[in-house]
Parts: structure tokens; C-alpha cells; sequence
């Protein structure tokens, strides 16, 4: 606690002339007026003399803004009790639109932690408008803040489906609920379809032979995705392509277990299955490969996979 | 225009703490200490800079007077600024009163006790500005955004300025002894760091101006060479951040042409944000020979009120020590660099 305070009890009374006054007066109204200088430029906010040169301003008052363009600004990550908000916010200096000057305020671009980084879209060049407080008494800060113009909303998008997997896949699931992985053998070019489909898409013929096939393999490609998903376990995690042994189509998992940057083309993996209890007909009872341990496979043997 | 010298100069340990002093126990010894260097126990004219919105009570200057020792009466004024703005008034006293041949100048600052960035926040504007409690650091910030963009110079440029000023400073009994800026380093108010704002401290700061023979009787005790004054100026921007180029400052830029500012070896420049050096180097047109605040800067140790009188003060003492023939000293006040006083010394 303080031991001694300079304080004006109730503020310190100010007369504002008939400049200032018309401002704050149109202010209270809900609109913002520059005043021209001799040399025909606006200056805003009003002030009595031309900063330029010091000649009194013409009588001439024109409404400007409300739209305005951040010039340049500040970050303030921990607001002081005197801040006009109590987050994180910019200061900026904005010229409305019609003006030739700019305004010092605060820009208030959403709800930040205290000690957040200044935000990307805080940029010279934005676009802001006032908002202006509800009950207004003729001071700059009837204005609570600047806020960017609306330059994008959020639509709302959803339906609702209930999904059949079709017959092939409806077997493949009812054994992944068992911990098998199912796949097709084709009759014509004899590579292995997994998950099956019913059907050979290279030759267009219906598919029927059942081969179980193992649940560990090889990466064949893979990619390191630094954008968080609620399947992975860290950011960056890695999806990839696996051929599960027996099979001859890759699958697309996670893997992990692993750092991002020790994950390799031709490396050796097994499924890191969830416990038993939790197992449904889907294949997310797989949470995703492992490493195995084995040695990495040459190119050659996943060239044909890629 | 009349010829002056700085021949004497001193300052405190500048503390980032309070060491218990008050004011004018911060001040006294330094005034002892110039008597004697100068032999001089009163002076033609005494002049001060403070602020006493930093203690909060009116005319608070008037007490440091009693380090002065102001009776029987002296002749005496004070600058609501900056220190160097009394050496000013004291030099300007100089040219038109043939009475004065020696003149006690002071700056001082016991910024310990109250919040420096929102003291100087109410000097501005009371209709547009202080009503939004904008305050000093967050107006500081702006420029150095404006700077930032206009010149493609980038954070790392203004950490670099703080980490030379820091190694430097740390050379400098005067000065707090700080480390390198840290690599992760907070902002204070963006793009500004922690380590791009000069960190206040109490402090003070004592200059002996003389002219005529008294420079001469002077210097002859102290075995200084004296640091003759060839030119000072001071210039004004508008007040109000919006209606000019903060990346810029046409104030110093016109007070370094008037003081000629062209050919000096070293400058001490009234940085109290890294941005400020790079505006100032530019505005100055210093180029990359001289060196600038080897003192450590403000940025190393900001004894408010006192640290633009102490950049003219370093600049002389390197010519009193005859390690610089052409110096520059600068003191800036008001938001943003909006003024600028520019001193050109010489040997």
C-alpha cells in the first residue's frame, strides 16, 4: 500500500474551449468530427492551432471515420489499474477515414491471457471502428475501444447421418472388434485388399477370399503435422503410411513413440492396440504404430507402395 | 556567442533500489565533492532539473537547494526536466550576463518510490491522452513499432542495441551492472523487451559550467582539460503522437544540425528505449565510426531526471580525460522524442 497519494478528489476540472468542446460534444452523440486547419487539411482530434505551422483552425467541423486505419501500435501483455481494459490489448494510432491525423486509443482485439504475444492480425493497415460506451458524458473515453471491422463470422454446419459401412466392411469391422485385421485376396492380380471392399478396383472383379493379415509392418511415406488433433498425442505427431505384412495397400495411421524427426521411410512398425475392454467394431482400437525394433526395410521392397 | 566549458562533472552509484537516501542526501555529496575538485564554494548562478510529480509533493526542489547551501540568498532557478534542460538555461545565462562566470547545474531523481512510466504519462495531453492512462512505455512501444516497419529493422536489432549498452555499462562503476538481454525475454509492451526499456534507478548528476579566466583557474586544479560548449540546441515536435511520423524526429535531427553535430567521435545519447539509438543515429547522421554511449547508455542505468544531464556530463569527461578531442551529448523529454537538446563539445 502507498504512504502518500497525489490525488485531485474527483478529478481535476478542465475547461475545453470551443474546439475540444465541439468534439466531445459530437463525441457524446455517437460520431467523431475533425476540424479543417487554413490549409484545408482535418485534423483529428481537434485542436485549436495547426501543428504544422500554428495558425488558429478554420470554424469548419466534418465528420470523419467512423471507419479507420491503424497506423502503428503497441502490445501491452500486462495492462496496468490506469489501461482502459483489463486484458491484454493494443494501443494504436487510428486515422478515420476523411481525416488527415490520427487518434491514439486503445484497440481491443478479444480475450487474451495476461501475457499474451501480440496477436498476427494486429497489423498497420487495419481496418477498426469505435465502440462507443452506452451512457455517454463527453470524454474520450466514451469511446471504450477500438474493434477491426467484421471481416469474418463462423457459420454454423451440421447434419446428421447414420452411415452403413456397406457389406465387405461390415466384416472387416466385425473383426477388428475381435482384433483381426481382415483383407481380400483378388482372384486376378493376387494382391491383397485391405480393408476389403467387396470388389478389385485395378480389375474391376468381386472380391470373396478372406486373408487375415498381421497387425505389425512398414512405413512406407509419412508427414509431420504440427496442427494439434484430438487422435494424437503430441504436437507435431506423424501420420503415415503403413504396409501391414501381408498386405499389399498401405494404410493411412498415426505413429508415434517416437520423436517426429527420427521417423524414417522403410522403418519398422507394430499397432499399439488399445486395452481389450475398450475394443468396438472401429479401427481406432488401434491408437497407432510403433516402432518395432526391427531393421528398417531396403527402398526397393515399399518402391512399388508409394 | 560567448565561450563556456564544462570543467567539472559527477554523478552517484546509480541503485535500481531505494539505498535509504532521500533527495538531497543523494545530492549533497556530489556538491561536496565539486567544491572541492573546483575549488569554488559559491557559484554565479545555480540551476536544477527534477520532476516533483517523482515524490509527489509541490516545489519539492526547493529542499535539494539545501545541498547547495543558499544563504546568504543565491541567484538560482529550476527546469521541471531534465538536468540538461538546466544546463541550458544555465549556458543561455552565461552568453547575456558577464556576471557569471561560473555556474552549478544539477539534475536528480529518486524514481524508487512511484511508477516512472505513469508519472510521465501525466504530462501529456489532459483531453485526448491522460484520460486513456496511456503512459510512457506504451507511447515508446508505438514509435518503435513505427520505426520497425518504416525501416525493415527487426527485434533482434533493438536487443542488439541493449546488449551492447549492457556490456558497456557493466565498465561503469556509475552504472547498474546488468546481464545480456536473455534469449526468451518477455515483452514489456510490444515490440518492446524487458531489456529495450532503461531501467530507472535514483541517481544524480552535478556539472560546473565556467567561462573566461575561471576556466582556466579551474582547470589548472582539477588537471582536466576543459570541454568547451561549441554548440547547443534544443527543437519540438508537436505533442500529440498522431499527427507526426513517430519513425522519425525532425526535432533532433534540426538541434544536431544547429549544434553540429557532423564529426564527432563519440556520442552519449538520452536512449531510454533501444529504438531511440537507431532513430537517433539516423536523425544525428552518426555514422558507424562514432561510437555511441560507451558509458552503457541509459539503458544500463536511468536515474530519471538526472540522465540527459549525464550524457552531456560523460561526453565532456572524455575530453576532460583527453580520450576524445569532438564529443556529443544528448538529452531528449516529452513523449516519443518529441524534444531534443543536442550539445557539441570539444577539447
Amino acid at each position: 500500500m502507498p504512504n502518500h497519494i497525489l490525488e485531485f478528489p474527483g478529478g481535476y476540472t478542465r475547461s475545453v474551449g470551443p474546439v475540444i468542446g465541439r468534439f466531445l460534444s459530437e463525441l457524446r452523440d455517437g460520431r467523431l468530427v475533425g476540424v479543417k486547419t487554413q490549409a484545408g487539411k482535418v485534423l483529428f482530434p481537434p485542436v485549436e492551432y495547426d501543428p504544422a505551422n500554428g495558425h488558429e483552425v478554420t470554424g469548419e467541423f466534418v465528420e470523419v471515420g467512423p471507419v479507420g486505419t491503424v497506423e502503428t501500435f503497441s502490445w501491452v501483455p500486462e495492462p496496468l489499474p490506469a489501461h482502459p481494459l483489463d486484458r491484454p490489448f493494443a494501443w494504436a494510432l487510428i486515422r478515420p477515414d476523411g481525416a488527415d491525423t490520427a487518434i491514439l486509443h486503445a484497440l481491443d482485439l478479444g480475450e487474451f491471457e495476461r501475457g499474451a504475444k501480440p496477436p498476427k492480425r494486429l497489423k498497420a493497415g487495419l481496418r477498426v471502428r469505435p465502440e462507443y460506451r452506452a451512457e455517454r458524458k463527453g470524454d474520450i473515453t466514451d469511446i471504450v475501444a477500438f474493434r477491426p471491422e467484421v471481416s469474418m463470422i463462423t457459420s454454423p454446419t451440421r447434419l446428421e447421418y447414420d452411415l452403413q459401412p456397406g457389406k465387405a466392411l461390415d466384416r472387416f469391422f466385425e473383426a477388428v472388434a475381435e482384433g483381426k485385421i481382415l483383407g481380400h485376396r483378388c482372384g486376378v492380380c493376387d494382391k491383397v485388399i485391405v480393408p476389403m471392399a467387396g470388389f478389385c478396383a485395378k480389375d474391376g472383379v468381386p472380391t470373396t477370399e478372406e486373408v487375415e493379415v498381421a497387425d505389425t509392418g512398414t512405413v512406407t511415406t509419412f508427414a509431420v503435422n504440427n496442427l494439434p488433433d484430438p487422435r494424437a498425442p503430441e504436437v507435431p505427431f506423424v501420420s503415415a503410411y503403413v504396409l501391414l505384412d501381408g498386405a499389399d495397400i498401405t494404410l493411412l495411421t498415426l505413429v508415434a513413440g517416437i520423436p517426429a524427426d527420427q521417423v524414417r521411410m522403410g522403418m519398422r512398425v507394430k499397432a499399439a492396440w488399445k486395452p481389450r475392454e475398450e475394443w468396438g467394431p472401429t479401427l481406432s482400437n488401434i491408437r497407432w504404430f510403433e516402432p518395432s525394433g526391427e531393421p528398417d526395410v531396403p527402398f526397393e521392397t515399399i518402391e512399388e507402395y508409394l | 556567442m560567448k565561450d563556456v566549458a564544462i570543467v567539472a562533472f559527477v554523478q552517484t552509484e546509480h541503485s535500481a533500489e531505494d539505498t535509504g537516501l532521500n533527495e538531497t542526501e543523494l545530492l549533497l555529496p556530489l556538491i561536496t565533492e565539486i567544491k572541492q575538485q573546483t575549488g569554488i564554494n559559491r557559484f554565479d548562478f545555480t540551476c536544477s532539473g527534477s520532476c516533483d510529480y517523482l515524490l509527489g509533493t509541490p516545489f519539492s526542489f526547493v529542499s535539494a537547494l539545501d545541498a547547495v547551501g543558499a544563504w546568504p540568498p543565491i541567484s538560482e532557478s529550476h527546469v521541471e526536466m531534465d538536468g540538461a534542460w538546466a544546463l541550458y538555461e544555465a549556458w543561455v545565462k552565461m552568453q547575456y550576463s558577464d556576471e557569471v562566470e561560473t555556474a552549478l547545474v544539477y539534475g536528480f531523481g529518486k524514481p524508487s518510490q512511484t511508477s516512472v512510466r505513469q508519472v510521465l504519462g501525466l504530462q501529456l495531453d489532459p483531453y485526448y491522452l491522460v484520460p486513456l492512462g496511456a503512459d510512457q512505455v506504451s507511447l515508446a512501444a508505438l514509435q518503435a513499432q513505427a520505426y520497425l516497419a518504416r525501416s525493415g529493422a527487426k527485434e533482434g536489432d533493438l536487443t542488439a542495441v541493449a546488449a551492447r549498452s549492457r556490456a558497456d555499462g557493466r565498465n561503469n562503476p556509475h552504472a547498474l551492472h546488468l546481464d545480456d538481454p536473455a534469449d526468451d525475454a518477455p515483452y514489456d509492451v510490444a515490440p518492446l523487451k524487458v531489456h529495450d526499456v532503461a531501467p530507472s534507478a535514483d541517481g544524480a548528476a552535478v556539472v560546473v559550467l565556467a567561462t573566461g579566466d575561471k576556466v582556466r583557474e579551474i582547470c589548472e586544479r582539477t588537471g582536466l582539460k576543459p570541454a568547451w560548449i561549441r554548440g547547443i540546441d534544443h527543437r519540438a515536435d508537436a505533442h500529440s503522437p498522431g499527427v507526426r511520423d513517430l519513425s522519425v524526429s525532425p526535432s533532433a535531427k534540426i538541434a544536431g544540425e544547429k549544434a553540429g553535430a557532423a564529426n564527432v567521435e563519440v556520442a552519449e545519447l538520452h536512449t531510454q528505449f533501444s529504438h531511440e539509438e537507431l532513430i537517433l543515429r539516423e536523425a544525428l547522421n552518426l555514422g558507424e565510426d562514432v561510437r555511441i554511449n560507451p558509458s552503457g547508455g541509459p539503458l544500463s542505468a536511468n536515474p530519471v531526471m538526472a540522465t540527459g544531464l549525464i550524457r552531456i556530463g560523460e561526453a565532456a569527461a572524455l575530453i576532460h580525460r583527453g580520450e576524445a578531442r569532438r564529443t556529443l551529448g544528448h538529452a531528449t523529454s516529452g513523449p516519443c522524442l518529441q524534444q531534443n537538446l543536442v550539445a557539441v563539445l570539444e577539447a
